[in-house]
């Protein structure tokens, strides 16, 4: 049970304080609502995790006709981009935002009009606003260069537009703008059946799209509730490691790109291509898309597969450990990562890290060990810390983490080769009306939520997903003060996609 | 760096020999049909998430939709559809991708009796992200590892448009990207050729077009081909590339 405060709009900025203050609460997900049609106006939800990984759940209404409330970012820095969405897609304003630039919405999109109302309708196209207005604040001064980069980029990566402001190479300022890969996920979402829903959720982002289903699933699985059998968890956290490995073994391989050390590049590339035929061959997708689903799992892993598993974890793991040894003997590369790209401890705490990104600054989030999920069990799972906090800690933290995948696959496979046939799937029935609820799984790139809720007739009415990929608001702070061709190599070690952030 | 250099030396030979030898099987392909068995009940179209399955007057799969998520095979209660193992062929028309699935075709051979036309000239390849889930963008990355190593067929891919003879199109062209799109488009010096990549794309499947998502590449730009999948493998989207410039000939 998740612990739930109901208060008023103007006292979000004390209680939210409250909770972090008195209980060391972190903030891990904050989501509107517009649940006008329910006579509540616009809902405000604000969810925190204790230390030990309880839940606790601020939530406040707003009434529609003056849809304000005082932003909580002024007291908790973390929930900054939250705030900022919840302006942009419901048109409710957090007063006294520090930055109440838009977020989600681009310049020529028109005034007024916000895609997550209800009375919005999300199937036709909106036409542009002929007045922009530019949301780059810039650096200005003697001297001072802007170089802009994307949104369509140079090598085969995602789009993005990132602004530098500097003096040479040294660069002062980034300002990134995000959200082009925008495709209204969470408004598809609103009346789509549990099905229809899963297949989203699959494809908010590739790269992610296991931990995705899952933490969709575990959401759908409390509304309903129902709850997946020993085999099904356990083939979820076998396929879930993969999914970790193929990324974290290819994203150090990609960190090399970021250093032009080619070498690296393909013998890395090799690994990961390995990884994911593993993948295509025990679940039938190099993505790992169509595994999971509500309920349980849609595919077996039997005698063969797990066997096949075993034996290309061993094989891997020992190419990967030659790999990584004569990596770290390459003194060019690692001394291109010593010290640069650092981000800070204390911020990285204060604005809600999660991931690689926080565990490389010394804060310890992992859900796997702070909410263990699937068949994983208190303590299985610790988090891997380090706190130089640069792109060398980033890529340590992957290859730690990657090594202690590798054992624990083989060990849930021994767990699964113990339990017997059973059902793949616990029947979902129909969901519990006008509530709400969440999953969360560590994706390769960190904590990944996924909010529901429900209306009167157990429809799906609200879709938030909020991924590791909210890093993203990090990055500059990591960027500031280094040079400019070091841009890519921290990019990389931080390693985010845009497609899980935009949705 | 000589540790890595030494490394290389032990290694084996990494790179694939598709197409001499086919691509593995997998069974998240899209769906082969056995039209003998099929009584036209419906029930695949009725569960289809993309409306990709049409059942009129015959059974008809728009592979540009199908993102192979294999429910059409768990319901169909007469055992017409099974899980396919190749993956679904690029084309060079959006209506030669609606069709019964044809099943298994060696395409290995004759695409390996093409390549040696290949050596003869190079192509550039520009990739252009229009909003895509970044599947279908590691895919194209996976073309250039050393396993799928698409520069033995004399592909190579470009920082600038200006480079480039083909753009490669990912994602269903958002709002936010259609400009940057048609921009990028613009940059390139005729001649030049537009291949699909993936359902989002080929078809604007699986996002629902509004406010936000398009409808695919073919909305905006004259596609030359379209290579379907959810996302396609490494093989099919060389494949797709060696068809825009007719270096398969297609026996049918």
């Amino acid at each position: 049970m998740i612990e739930t405060q109901n208060v008023t709009a103007d006292a979000l900025p004390e209680s939210c304080a409250a909770l972090v203050r008195d209980r060391q609460a972190r903030l891990v997900v904050m989501t509107g609502t517009d649940e006008r049609e329910r006579g509540r106006g616009y809902g405000l939800y604000y969810v925190f995790a204790l230390p030990l990984g309880e839940l606790v759940s601020i939530e406040a209404h707003v009434d529609p006709a003056r849809p304000e409330f005082p932003a909580v970012t002024r007291v908790l820095p973390a929930a900054h981009w939250y705030e900022r969405e919840v302006k942009d897609m419901l048109g409710v304003e957090p007063r006294g935002h520090p930055d109440p630039r838009r977020l989600v919405l681009h310049d020529d999109w028109p005034h007024g009009l916000h895609p997550l109302r209800k009375d919005f309708d999300g199937r036709l196209t909106v036409e542009r606003d002929p007045h922009p207005h530019e949301p780059l604040t810039g650096v200005r001064g003697d001297g001072v260069m802007e170089v802009p980069v994307g949104p369509i980029h140079a090598g085969i990566i995602e789009p993005g537009h990132f602004r530098f402001g500097g003096v040479g190479e040294l660069v002062f300022q980034l300002e990134a703008r995000l959200f082009y890969t925008h495709r209204g996920i969470e408004k598809a979402a609103e009346g789509a059946s549990v099905e229809r829903g899963l297949f989203l959720s699959e494809r908010i982002c590739g790269a992610c799209s296991l931990s995705n289903a899952v933490a969709y699933s575990q959401a759908i699985e409390d509304l309903a509730e129902s709850h997946p059998g020993l085999r099904a968890r356990i083939i979820r956290s076998v396929l879930l490691e993969l999914e970790r490995l193929y990324n974290h073994v290819g994203d150090v391989a990609n960190l090399c790109s970021g250093a032009a050390l080619q070498l690296g590049v393909y013998q890395g590339g090799i690994l990961k291509e390995r990884l994911q035929e593993l993948n295509a061959a025990v679940a039938g997708h190099r993505y790992l898309f169509g595994v999971a689903c509500p309920g349980g799992v849609r595919r077996d892993l039997d005698a063969a597969a797990r066997e096949h598993i075993r034996r290309e974890s061993v094989a891997i793991e020992s190419e990967f450990r030659g790999y990584v040894d004569a990596l770290l003997e390459t003194e060019s590369f690692m001394e291109r990562l010593v010290g640069t790209g650092v981000l800070d401890h204390d911020l990285a705490d204060e604005l809600g890290a999660v991931g690689v990104a926080a565990r490389a600054s010394g804060v310890a989030r992992d859900v796997r060990a702070s909410q263990p999920y699937a068949a994983l069990r208190p303590g299985m799972v610790s988090p891997v810390v380090r706190t130089e906090g640069d792109v060398r800690a980033r890529m340590l933290v992957r290859v730690d983490e990657a090594f202690v995948s590798f054992g624990l696959v083989r060990e849930l496979l021994r767990e699964l080769a113990e339990v017997g046939p059973a059902e793949l799937a616990a029947p979902i029935g129909p969901l519990r009306a006008n509530r709400w609820a969440l999953g969360m799984v560590e994706s390769p790139r960190g904590e990944n939520v996924h909010w529901l809720m429900t209306g009167a007739t157990g429809e799906i009415t609200r879709y938030r997903i909020r991924s590791a990929s909210y890093n993203w608001a990090l990055v500059p702070f990591a960027v500031a003060g280094n040079l400019l061709p070091d841009f890519p190599l921290i990019n990389k070690s931080f390693e985010l996609c845009y497609a899980c952030l935009d949705r | 760096m000589l540790s890595l250099l030494r490394r290389r030396l032990r290694l084996a030979t990494a790179t694939s020999r598709w197409p001499v030898v086919p691509a593995p099987l997998i069974d998240r392909a899209q769906p082969v049909f056995d039209a003998a068995r099929c009584d036209l009940n419906g029930a695949c179209a009725r569960v289809c998430p993309v409306g990709a399955i049409g059942v009129d007057t015959r059974f008809a799969l728009d592979r540009a939709r199908c993102i192979s998520c294999s429910r059409c095979i768990e319901v169909c209660p007469t055992g017409a559809l099974a899980l396919g193992l190749v993956f679904a062929a690029p084309e060079r028309t959006r209506s030669e991708l609606i069709a019964p699935p044809t099943g298994v075709v060696a395409r290995g051979e004759e695409l390996a009796a093409h390549v040696h036309r290949v050596l003869g000239r190079s192509l550039n390849v520009r990739h252009l992200d229009a909003g895509s889930c970044n599947g279908c963008d590691w895919e194209i990355n996976a073309t250039t590892n050393a396993v799928h190593d698409i520069q033995r067929f004399g592909i190579d891919f470009v920082a600038s448009p200006r480079h480039a003879d083909v753009l490669l199109v990912t994602g269903t062209v958002t709002r936010n990207l259609e400009i940057a799109a048609r921009r990028t488009y613009d940059a390139m010096s005729a001649p030049r050729l537009v291949v699909a990549v993936g359902a989002c794309a080929v078809s604007g499947s699986p996002y629902p077009t509004g406010y936000a998502s398009g409808e695919g590449a073919a909305s905006i730009l004259p596609v030359d081909v379209f290579i379907p999948g959810c996302p396609p493998r490494p093989e099919a989207i060389i494949e797709g590339l060696l068809l825009a410039v007719g270096r398969i000939v297609r026996a049918r």
